[in-house]
């Protein structure tokens, strides 16, 4: 029989190897080239079409004229939002766009609406 | 002896099928297992048919976090069946790739977990440092560590160009290497062995019997697998054989799955070199004509089978999803039978079902004393009987 401690050898040359983990809030995560972050919202290019409010599996995407003629607001549930960036493939005038903004925790649910113009 | 009752669950709100175990002991062995389902349901093909499909798939994906991958392929293949789309073969071979990478994860994943439930937690600590290798690798081609949102009606929604190729072939390297230590340590280590070898017996007779899927058959020698019995996508072009195991037990499931891992980086090199060039989707109606399709691919654990019924409208009518866990679960009662109480995580764990939430408690009663242990207590009892009664202790050799 074989004896046994096969991963004595690794845990010894882990001794000497700095951390695998990262120290999150001091150092930042790597965020890739496609990342799906919060969606930023151009008003020059909307037209008010709404495909993103009805390909949204979340709604959390809600478009609205404003007081001037053709030019839309937006308003984001990012409590809600699900982050998939469908509205950001959907839109035919690309008025949508990923950031790469990932952290938007809250205690509060309504501070996460947010209006964009 | 006096049979006592020893009821486990039923809320697994994670698992797709919530699931009570009522094990019925004998002292310490198992005399007989009831497996309880229908708890509770999270109503997802019902919202599925609310949804239009393309939000339906982004539902889908969200059934499973670990398979997420292979839930909205299964769901879109069906669409395109229905809709009789041609994905176009980049788009095949980059679906392969997420598929192949998300088995690779949940692969090292459950090797993880199986090394925890048995109270080898330096195991379970390696293998998820390594596991951040792939998920880098996932986050980089798909955007995202767990739900790839890379599917889309007619195709895939991000292309792969050659930096991200250069860079994955690197971390594919790095990962062969890796696996390739577990492989020893699974297949070598004597504690390892010890305390898995016989445990959660099912041959391959009764493995067939309760249609068992996924590694839970292979470990049984069951050469089941529907990438090869019914291939889709990309698997129509890629060799690569099935890996079975005599062993029948939980060491025979762990082998199948570190064997396994070895043959997705072959499968994932010869995708990246093979890429076709070409569009990686094509465009589909957002009306679906009508019809009605099963679509059926193979997750990390199993089988899942997904059936789209379509009135020719934007919404589904019918949506039906099978997992693999619930293929699973006729023989979990049958493993369990003749076992000790201690082997009851590492059974259960050994089936791979989503086991983010199994945090549950389980309540002895006999007579009117009662006790409860919780999930922590009960791998407690599980590592310090194994120790005591059989001499293995794997926390020693760490």
């Amino acid at each position: 029989m074989k004896h046994p401690g096969k991963m004595v050898p690794e845990v010894i040359k882990s001794l000497f190897k700095k951390p695998a983990t990262t120290s999150y809030p001091k150092e930042k995560a790597m965020i890739p080239k496609n990342f799906r972050g919060k969606i930023k919202f151009d008003s020059q290019a909307c037209i008010g079409c709404k495909i993103c409010m009805r390909d949204c599996p979340a709604k959390a995407v809600q478009i609205s004229p404003t007081d001037k003629e053709k030019v839309f607001k937006a308003k984001f549930y990012l409590d809600r939002c699900i982050y998939c960036a469908q509205c950001v493939d959907s839109c035919p005038r690309k008025a949508l766009k990923s950031s790469s903004e990932f952290e938007l925790a809250h205690y509060d649910r309504e501070k996460l609406e947010e209006d964009q113009e | 002896m006096a049979e006592i009752k020893v009821p486990m669950g039923p809320q697994h709100p994670a698992l797709k099928e919530p699931e009570s175990f009522n094990l019925i002991l004998e002292g310490e062995r198992i005399v007989d297992a009831e497996v309880k389902l229908g708890y509770n349901h999270r109503g997802i093909e019902k919202a599925c048919e609310s949804r239009s499909y393309i939000q339906s798939l982004y539902l889908t994906e969200r059934v499973c976090g670990i398979c997420s991958h292979t839930h909205s392929t299964a769901f879109i293949q069906a669409v395109e069946e229905i809709a009789k789309v041609e994905v176009p073969p980049r788009g095949q071979f980059i679906r392969g790739i997420i598929g192949e990478l998300e088995r690779v994860h949940s692969h090292l994943l459950w090797l993880g977990v199986a090394g925890h439930e048995v109270g080898f937690d330096t195991l379970f600590m390696y293998a998820w440092r390594d596991r951040e290798l792939v998920m880098d690798l996932l986050a980089l081609l798909s955007g995202n560590r767990v739900n790839y949102g890379i599917n889309t009606v007619g195709g895939v929604r991000r292309d792969i160009d050659s930096e991200q190729t250069q860079q994955a072939l690197k971390t594919l390297e790095q990962l062969t290497a890796r696996t390739e230590y577990y492989i020893k340590v699974v297949t070598e280590e004597p504690t390892f062995i010890g305390r898995l070898l016989g445990v959660g017996k099912l041959s391959k007779e009764d493995a067939e019997l309760y249609g068992a899927v996924g590694p839970t058959a292979r470990g049984s020698g069951v050469s089941r697998d529907t990438r090869k019995d019914d291939p889709y996508g990309v698997y129509q072009h890629i060799q690569f054989n099935v890996i079975t195991d005599q062993h029948a037990d939980v060491l025979g499931r762990s082998i199948v799955r570190v064997f396994e891992l070895l043959e997705s980086y072959k499968m994932l090199k010869e995708m990246f070199e093979k890429l076709p060039e070409g569009p990686i989707a094509v465009k589909v109606p957002r009306k679906i004509p009508a019809g009605e399709a099963v679509s059926r691919n193979e997750a990390p654990r199993g089988e899942n089978i997904h059936y789209v019924r379509s009135n020719g409208s934007e919404i589904p009518e019918r949506v039906k999803i099978r997992a693999a866990t619930l293929a699973n679960l006729p023989s979990i009662r049958h493993m369990l039978r003749g076992g000790y109480l201690a082997d009851f995580p590492i059974v259960i764990a050994a089936i791979d079902p989503c086991f983010s939430c199994t945090d549950r408690a389980i309540k002895v009663v006999q007579g009117k004393k009662s006790e409860i242990m919780d999930w922590g207590q009960l791998r407690e009892y599980g590592i310090n009987w194994y120790k005591k009664h059989r001499g293995i202790d794997l926390s020693r050799h760490q």
